[in-house]
């Protein structure tokens, strides 16, 4: 039996090795549902044009990266996006593209159903009341839908944080990494694979008990 | 920037194109100068077998602590039991599918010995099952919950032990009208089963990755890769269909083809 011994585990290999990896998974996780939310809105907006030359696209769109393994898009995008502009791109930019462009995927689902709960009346009236489809959208539509999402926006998000551990794939230095180089210069990598495990678990398990507690709050009372 | 598709005919050991390249679809890679496609094809059964043995495990234990998380409150054993399967859930949802491959692979062998005779693959699978089965839990419960409460009365005016009203009443029910949500996990399932190229499980991904190295074809690779991820999820896509349309209870749900036709 082996015996686990956390003494190593002080401020300084924290601030050394860990924090940059948190700060990093962090970043990437807002930026990406800030990202994702505005190109999502647009895909759901498009598929929900009833223009078959924007819908269509949207939705192959959407399709495409729902089918796909996340750790082969963000592969795919590494590959690609030297390709494409001609020069290398840093491992921490890359994922960053990735992870808006795969998750505008899974928000436009989202804000797709967000809208097709709005009730159809709101639109309507809207129209009769002479406002142009952005205003429609703008003040009607997309503020009601908004807040039926949150909390679905939310869980996502958790999802997503979750997800960021796999830029493993491309090298980028997230938590997990940070955890994981820490393992290895401190010839203890047991304890440090436990206390990523541990630190994932506190973080996502504390925002999925306030996921639950706003579900409550914001829900539209009808 | 055109595509070359030879690359696939090219050998792994000398990158000369070999001549056998199409004999791999029916020899599957039995030969001495395997190619790129060969390489392929193996890749992908590695994936079918770590998402196949992960969904068994996936479906068995979040079935089973699906429905513990819906016991009735009549004694202590209910109540550890109902605590017990939430933390199950808790525990395997809040960690991301990465740490919780390297916690098979690189710690809990540590502490139980005889995981260590096991094959890496294995351990991921078991990694991916208890994962999902967390996820499936959830939507036993919510199965289980969606139905009507007089069913469970029922069961329990006719005399059926707590089992039994499980057994022959509610997970009949449930566990059919739970099918298309237990769909995307499968097809999730297989998804996930990508991040078995950490541990070098030398399935598609890890191809992906080595191939991509070796020939400077990444886009012709990921392409195949790619394809046959879709390809899989699709087909476990068809079978679950295939069963969801089989065990329909008749008169109680829509048919799924008309449900997600919008």
């Amino acid at each position: 039996m082996l015996s686990l011994d956390l003494s190593f585990y002080n401020w300084e290999l924290f601030t050394n090795y860990i924090l940059k990896g948190l700060l990093f998974s962090v970043q990437l996780t807002v930026i990406a549902t800030i990202g994702g939310i505005v190109f999502g809105t647009f895909l759901a907006l498009m598929r929900l044009s009833g223009k078959p030359a924007l819908a269509y696209p949207a939705t192959f769109y959407v399709n495409t990266m729902r089918s796909i393994p996340l750790v082969m898009v963000i592969l795919w995008f590494f590959l690609l996006i030297p390709l494409l502009i001609g020069r290398p791109i840093g491992a921490d930019l890359s994922a960053t593209i990735t992870f808006i462009a795969f998750e505008a995927a899974f928000f436009s689902e989202i804000v797709r159903a967000g809208i097709q709960s709005v009730p159809k009346g709101q639109g309507y009236a809207a129209e009769a009341l002479g406002m142009t489809y952005g205003q429609n959208m703008r003040f009607i539509v997309l503020p009601q839908a908004f807040r039926n999402m949150i909390p679905v926006f939310m869980t996502q998000t958790i999802i997503l944080f979750q997800d960021t551990s796999l830029v493993y794939a491309i090298g980028a230095y997230d938590l997990l990494k940070g955890f994981e180089i820490a393992g290895k210069n401190y010839g203890r990598p047991i304890e440090t694979y436990i206390l990523a495990a541990f630190t994932y678990f506190i973080i996502c398990f504390s925002l999925s008990k306030v996921v639950r507690k706003i579900q409550a709050k914001v829900a539209i009372i009808r | 920037m055109a595509l070359d598709l030879g690359v696939f005919c090219k050998s792994t050991l000398d990158g000369e194109v070999v001549d056998h390249c199409f004999s791999a679809l029916f020899g599957l890679g039995q030969n001495a100068d395997p190619s790129y496609l060969d390489w392929l094809l193996k890749a992908w059964g590695w994936t079918l077998a770590v998402a196949g043995l992960g969904l068994t495990i996936a479906l068995i234990l979040g079935a089973v602590m699906g429905t513990l998380r819906t016991l009735p409150d009549n004694g202590r054993l209910s109540r550890w039991l109902v605590r017990f399967s939430t933390a199950w859930v808790e525990l395997f949802r809040n960690i991301p599918i990465l740490v919780q491959v390297f916690l098979w692979y690189h710690v809990i062998p540590a502490f139980v010995l005889p995981l260590k005779a096991l094959p890496s693959y294995w351990l991921v699978s078991i990694a991916l099952g208890f994962f999902t089965s967390a996820r499936i839990a959830e939507q036993v419960r919510a199965g289980i919950q969606a139905l009507p409460s007089g069913q469970r009365m029922a069961a329990t005016a006719l005399g059926l032990t707590t089992f039994q009203s499980y057994r022959y009443v509610i997970l009949p029910m449930a566990l059919r009208i739970i099918i298309p949500p237990l769909t995307s996990e499968s097809m999730n399932l297989i998804k996930n089963s990508s991040v078995a190229f950490a541990v070098s499980v030398p399935e598609l991904t890890l191809f992906a990755m080595q191939a991509q190295e070796e020939t400077s074809h990444g886009v012709e690779i990921y392409m195949a890769v790619t394809l046959l991820y879709a390809l899989s999820a699709f087909a476990v896509n068809r079978v679950m269909t295939l069963i969801e349309n089989r065990t329909r209870i008749p008169g109680f749900i829509a048919p799924s083809n008309e449900a997600v036709a919008h």
